[in-house]
Formats: C-alpha cells, sequence, structure tokens
C-alpha cells in the first residue's frame, strides 16, 4: 500500500439515523486493507464521536480521511455554531446537548474525552459563529 | 459464555442470529444507555446490553466490534435497525427483563465486566 487513500463524505445534519455512515465505510475501507483491528477500533470510534457530533451540534459537514501506510488523518469540518469554551467541552462529563439528544443516547459529555483518549493527535478549533474544525490522527501499530 | 446461553439465561427473543452467531464465544459485558459510554469500553467479543433502542444503538456496537446487542424490557427494534444489524452480523436479542435484573443474571452465571 503506496498511495494515499482518500475518501470524502458529507454528513447529512439532523439525520440521526445516517449519522455513522461515513465513519462505517472508513471502518470497512480499513478493515478490508488488513489494518490491526485495534487500530480500526480506535479510529472508528474516534470519528463515530466527532460524526455524531457534527450531526447533534452542527447541522453536519464534511469529513475526510486520508489513509496512509502507516496512520490514518481524518478532518471533519462543520459551519455550525461553534464551540464556546473548548477547554470546559473537554472535560468528561461536561455537556450542552439537550434532553433530546441525551434521550437518542448522546450527550453524556463523553464524546471529545472519548475522542482524545482514542487517537495519538486531536486537533480541534472553533469559533462561535462560525464553525468547528476537527483533526484526528490515529497511527498503526 | 455463548450467545445462545444469554437468550437462555434472559428468557430472550431472538430477533436476529444464526446458528452459527449462537454458538459465537462471548468475553465481556457492557450495560448503558447512554452510547458516549459504551464507547468508552473496548473489550473483545462483548455484549452490549442496553434499555435504548435506536439504529445508533447498533452503529455503537458496531464501532465497538461487538458480537450481540441485548435490548432489556422487551424493546423491539425497528426494521433499520434489524438490517443494520443484519449486515453486520451482531447477534440482537429481546429480554423482557429489566436491565438490573438482566446483568445480575448474566454476571452470576459468570459474565464479567473484564472478560
Amino acid at each position: 500500500m503506496s498511495d494515499v487513500i482518500h475518501l470524502e463524505f458529507d454528513v447529512a445534519g439532523n439525520n440521526f439515523v445516517s449519522a455513522g455512515t461515513a465513519t462505517n465505510q472508513v471502518k470497512d475501507t480499513l478493515r478490508n486493507l488488513g489494518i490491526p483491528n485495534q487500530d480500526v477500533r480506535r479510529i472508528a470510534i474516534a470519528m463515530y464521536e466527532a460524526e455524531i457530533n457534527m450531526v447533534i451540534h452542527a447541522c453536519g459537514g464534511k469529513a475526510t480521511a486520508d489513509i496512509y501506510a502507516d496512520k490514518i488523518e481524518v478532518v471533519l469540518e462543520d459551519h455550525g455554531k461553534g464551540i464556546e469554551n473548548i477547554e470546559l467541552a473537554m472535560q468528561p462529563g461536561w455537556s450542552t446537548a439537550s434532553e433530546d439528544i441525551r434521550g437518542l443516547g448522546f450527550g453524556a459529555g463523553m464524546g471529545l474525552p472519548n475522542i482524545k483518549k482514542y487517537t495519538d493527535e486531536f486537533k480541534i478549533e472553533s469559533e462561535v459563529g462560525k464553525g468547528t474544525k476537527v483533526y484526528l490522527r490515529v497511527n498503526f501499530s | 459464555m455463548k450467545i445462545k446461553d444469554i437468550v437462555r439465561i434472559l428468557n430472550a427473543e431472538i430477533l436476529f442470529a444464526d446458528e452459527k452467531m449462537l454458538e459465537t464465544e462471548v468475553n465481556s459485558a457492557c450495560a448503558s444507555d447512554m452510547m458516549s459510554d459504551v464507547l468508552a469500553f473496548v473489550k473483545d467479543q462483548a455484549v452490549l446490553i442496553t434499555g435504548l433502542c435506536n439504529p445508533q444503538v447498533v452503529r455503537t456496537a458496531v464501532m465497538m466490534d461487538m458480537v450481540c446487542i441485548v435490548l432489556v424490557r422487551g424493546k423491539q427494534p425497528d426494521e433499520i435497525m434489524l438490517k443494520l444489524a443484519s449486515e453486520k452480523r451482531i447477534a440482537m436479542l429481546s429480554s423482557p427483563l429489566r436491565m438490573f435484573g438482566a446483568c445480575g443474571l448474566l454476571y452470576e452465571a459468570g459474565l464479567k465486566p473484564e472478560g
């Protein structure tokens, strides 16, 4: 595997049923490439949390995945309302999700902590009223 | 413990699972209605026990490579959930028990959180 595999996805906002399809395609692609299970799972969990965030908080956006021989890089970018205080958002249990979202099983305030836990690099840039960009990297073992 | 043992212990209805899947070994379990709590848990060959009933339950199980989902309190999955589960070959069960009772019986039967 010498070439970079580039994947692009439009993530539909407020479509809770389809949320996770982009991550699923990335996961299947990595699995087919023979990437070790634990690495596939790490990026799948991190990207899925980020994809869910984009659906429930930001009306959707774009996701790209670049798969190299030794790592995967995923970027998720939205033009949603942005995050006021990233430091606060990173705290386990802190959440701005509505009761409706909690009723769907998300918004426990574990999304960003989970992403940090499972990735080798996690960067987040956000501007209130403009949107949020998330970068994830997982190295293959 | 095998998936067929879970069916027996929890008096569960099999909503999706073939013979081969019923023979699949389950090493650990995670019980929660919050999917991010489930996503913080990584174990191989695990079963997800939940009172939540929507497509993201199945997606979460897929991301975690889980082998079985047990819906408690007799909840019934919709067609989207069943289609996802069958595509990804995750056993889908529904038990009339409540969460605490279901967890207690499985624990007593030897299924431990750490596998």
